[in-house]
C-alpha cells in the first residue's frame, strides 16, 4: 500500500536517514522504534509526503506521492502529529469536523455523509460526551483522542501517529494502543505508530521497524527484532528480553553494567 | 454555536450598523431628523416610491455630502477589518495587519506617486486607486519572495520582512513628499493622514467592486482559516494546499488594502483592535470572526469619522488621528492586563 524505496533523506546536509527500503501493508500495525534522534519522526514525515527524500521514490498505492493531489493523499492516510499545538476556542466538534477538509465540497456547510464520518469518529475514540467541550479545557489525554478523531474524520486507509502515548498516563495509553489495533483487526487499516515503550510495543505491533544510525537496523516481528543483541546495538544498553506471563507477548527488561536489575530503568511495568 | 444563533448574532451587528449609518448621516453642522433620511434613502434607492416632500438643501445634505462619506467608511471599515482578522489567523499572530505586512506603506507609495506625479490630472480618478493596488501587490510579492526558502514561506520571517519593507516604503513616502512641489505635498499630507472628507459617490463607485470582492474571498476562506490554526503541518496533512492557500489570502488582502488606502490615506488601528474585540467577545473561530469583524469594522468606522467631522467644528480633524486616538490606548490596556498567550488570542 505504502512503499518506500532506497529512501535518503537529510537536514541541511546533515543525513538522517540513508537507504531506506519499507513496505506497509494494510491489517497490520507496524511499531517504529529506535532511540531519540533517530529519525523516527524524520521517517514519518517522508512516508507522510510532508518532507520530500534527497533520493528514493515514495510510492502510495503504486504511484509517486508527490503525483497525488494534496487532499487525496489526505483521504487515504491520516496523521496524528508528534507535537499537537492546540489552539483554544475551538470545540471537540469543531476540531474533529476538521477530519472532513478534504472531503469537502460545499464551502459553508456539512454534508449528512460528513456528519455521519464525524460522528463514527467521535464514538469510536469514546468522546462523545466531549463533543461541545473547548479542547484548551480537555486533558492531554482527552486532546490526544480528539486529534485522533479527527484523522479517523479522514476514514484513512493507513494511520500514522507518532509517540501518541507520550505524556500520557497507563490509562490513556493503554487506550490508545487498543483503538489502533482495533482499527487494524476490524477495519483492515493499516497502522504505524512511532512508539518509545518497547514492552507496549512488542504487545500490540504486528511489526516492529528498528530504527539505528540512519538506517533500518532491523525489521520483523517483535520476536525476531527485539533481541540483546539488537538493543544493545541501537541503545547501547544490556537488556534481557523474557515473556511476560500474563500477557504471552515479549518483555523487555534493562539491566544495568553488573547485569543485575537497576531499579530506576527498570522497564518491567505489569499492565 | 448554532445556526440559528449565528444569524440572530449578524442581524443585530447588522441592524446595529444600520442605525449607525443613519445616525452618521444625521449629525453635521445641520442636523436631518432621522426619519427624514430613511425617506430621503427610500425615495433615492428605490426610485421614487416614497413622493418627495422636502425641500433640496437636506437632500444635497444627505444624498450627495453624507451618504456617500458614510458609504465609504463603511467598506473602508469592513475591508480593514476583515483583512486584518484573515491575516492575524494566516500568521497565527494577533500583532499580523496588512500595516505590519508592509502593505499599506506600498499602497501609499503608489497613492503618493500618483499625487506627486499629477497623474490624476492624465488618467483620472482611477490613477490613485490602481497605483495604491499596484503597490500593494507588488509590496506583498516582494515580502513573499523575500521570506521565501525553497518553496516554503515561513510565517516568522514573512513577518519580519514585511516589517523591513514597511520601514523602507516609509522612507520613499518621505522622499516623495520632500521631492513633491507646495501644493501637491499638501495634498499628500492630508492624505496621508487619512481621512474621509473628500468622500463622493465617484470614490464609492471605484472602490466597491476591489472592496466587496476581496472580502467575499476572505471570508470564503474560513475553513482553511480554522484549520491553519492548528499549524500549517497539520492543515498539509488534512489535505489543505497550504502555500496557495497563503497566496490567495494575500492577494485577497492586499486588493482591499490597496483599495481601502487610496480613497482614505493610511487609518491604523482598525484591522488590529476590530477583530480582537470581536474574538475577545466571540471566539476565535473564523466563519464567525470575519463577518463579525466586517461589520464591527464598519460600525467602528462610521462612528470614528463622525466624531472626526463634530469634536472641532467647523473644521475637521483626520480620521486617522482618532483611530489612534483610541486604538493606541485600548492596545495599551491589552498588553498591561494580559496575563498569558490564551488570553491574548
Ligand atoms: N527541522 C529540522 N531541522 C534540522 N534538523 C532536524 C530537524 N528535525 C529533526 N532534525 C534532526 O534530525 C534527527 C532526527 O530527528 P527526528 O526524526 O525528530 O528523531 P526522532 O523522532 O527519532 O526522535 C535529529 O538529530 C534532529 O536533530
Ligand atoms: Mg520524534
Amino acid at each position: 500500500m505504502l512503499k518506500l524505496l532506497n529512501i535518503s533523506a537529510s537536514y541541511q546536509d546533515i543525513p538522517i536517514l540513508e537507504n531506506i527500503y519499507l513496505n506497509i501493508s494494510s491489517k497490520l500495525f507496524y511499531g517504529i522504534i529506535g532511540p531519540n534522534g533517530a529519525g523516527k519522526t524524520t521517517l514519518l514525515k517522508i512516508m507522510t509526503g510532508i518532507k520530500g527524500p534527497d533520493a528514493g521514490e515514495v510510492l502510495l498505492q503504486g504511484k509517486k506521492i508527490n503525483r497525488f493531489a494534496k487532499k487525496e493523499v489526505a483521504k487515504i492516510m491520516a496523521v496524528v502529529p508528534q507535537s499537537s499545538f492546540v489552539p483554544p476556542l475551538f470545540t471537540v466538534e469543531d476540531v474533529v469536523s476538521m477530519g472532513r477538509y478534504p472531503f469537502q465540497q460545499l464551502r459553508f456547510s456539512d454534508s449528512d455523509a460528513d456528519r455521519r464520518c464525524v460522528d463514527e469518529a467521535m464514538e469510536k475514540t469514546g468522546i462523545n460526551g466531549l463533543r461541545h467541550r473547548r479542547i484548551n479545557e480537555l486533558s492531554g489525554g482527552q486532546r490526544q483522542e480528539v486529534i485522533i478523531a479527527r484523522a479517523l474524520a479522514q476514514t484513512p486507509q493507513i494511520l500514522m501517529l507518532d509517540e501518541p502515548t507520550a505524556n500520557l498516563d497507563i490509562k490513556h495509553q493503554m487506550k490508545i494502543l487498543h483503538l489502533t489495533s482495533a482499527l487494524v483487526r476490524n477495519e483492515g487499516m493499516a497502522a504505524v505508530m512511532v512508539i518509545h515503550d518497547l514492552n507496549l510495543a512488542a504487545r500490540f505491533c504486528d511489526r516492529l521497524i528498528l530504527l539505528h544510525d540512519k538506517k533500518i537496523l532491523t525489521m520483523g516481528t517483535p520476536e525476531t527484532v527485539l533481541t540483546p543483541a539488537h538493543l544493545k546495538t541501537a541503545y547501547g544498553v544490556e537488556t534481557s528480553v523474557g515473556e511476560n506471563p500474563l500477557t504471552r507477548s515479549l518483555e523487555v527488561t534493562v539491566l544495568d553494567k553488573k547485569g543485575a536489575v537497576h531499579e530506576s530503568v527498570k522497564q518491567c511495568v505489569n499492565y | 454555536m448554532k445556526h440559528g444563533n449565528y444569524f440572530l448574532m449578524m442581524g443585530f451587528i447588522g441592524t446595529g450598523l444600520l442605525f449607525t449609518a443613519c445616525l452618521a448621516v444625521m449629525i453635521g453642522p445641520v442636523v436631518i431628523k432621522p426619519l427624514l433620511v430613511v425617506k430621503i434613502w427610500v425615495h433615492q434607492f428605490t426610485g421614487g416610491l416614497i413622493e418627495k416632500e422636502w425641500s433640496r438643501i437636506p437632500e444635497v445634505i444627505v444624498m450627495d455630502i453624507r451618504t456617500p462619506r458614510v458609504l465609504l467608511s463603511i467598506l473602508v471599515g469592513m475591508g480593514l477589518a476583515v483583512s486584518g482578522a484573515a491575516m492575524q489567523g494566516l500568521f497565527r499572530n494577533p500583532m499580523a495587519e496588512p500595516y505590519v505586512l508592509g502593505m499599506s506603506s506600498g499602497a501609499a507609495v503608489g497613492a503618493c506617486l500618483a499625487i506627486v506625479l499629477g497623474m490624476g490630472r492624465v488618467f483620472g480618478p482611477f490613477a490613485i486607486p490602481i497605483l495604491a493596488f499596484t503597490g500593494a501587490t507588488v509590496t506583498i510579492f516582494v515580502v513573499y519572495n523575500i521570506a521565501r526558502t525553497g518553496n516554503r514561506v515561513p510565517t516568522e520571517t514573512l513577518l519580519l520582512a514585511g516589517i523591513a519593507v514597511g520601514l523602507f516604503l516609509y522612507a520613499v513616502v518621505s522622499f516623495l513628499k520632500i521631492s513633491a512641489s507646495m501644493e501637491n505635498l499638501q495634498n499628500v499630507v492630508l492624505w496621508l493622514m487619512g481621512s474621509f472628507a473628500m468622500a463622493t459617490w465617484m470614490d464609492v463607485k471605484i472602490v466597491i467592486l476591489p472592496l466587496l470582492g476581496g472580502i467575499c474571498v476572505l471570508c470564503f476562506m474560513v475553513r482553511e482559516l480554522d484549520i491553519l490554526q492548528f499549524g500549517e503541518e497539520t492543515a498539509i496533512h488534512l489535505g489543505m494546499n497550504v502555500e496557495t492557500v497563503k497566496r490567495i489570502l494575500l492577494i485577497a488582502s492586499a486588493l482591499v488594502t490597496g483599495a481601502a488606502v487610496s480613497v482614505s490615506g493610511i487609518i491604523g488601528f482598525v484591522g488590529l483592535i476590530v477583530p480582537h474585540m470581536v474574538r475577545m467577545a466571540m471566539g476565535s473561530r473564523h466563519r464567525i470572526l470575519l463577518p463579525a469583524s466586517a461589520l464591527c469594522g464598519a460600525i467602528f468606522l462610521v462612528c470614528c469619522d463622525t466624531l472626526a467631522r463634530v469634536v472641532s467644528q467647523p473644521s475637521e480633524v483626520p480620521i486617522g488621528i482618532i483611530t489612534a486616538a483610541i486604538g493606541a490606548p485600548y492596545f495599551v490596556y491589552l498588553l498591561k492586563r494580559r496575563k498569558n498567550a490564551v488570553n491574548w488570542w
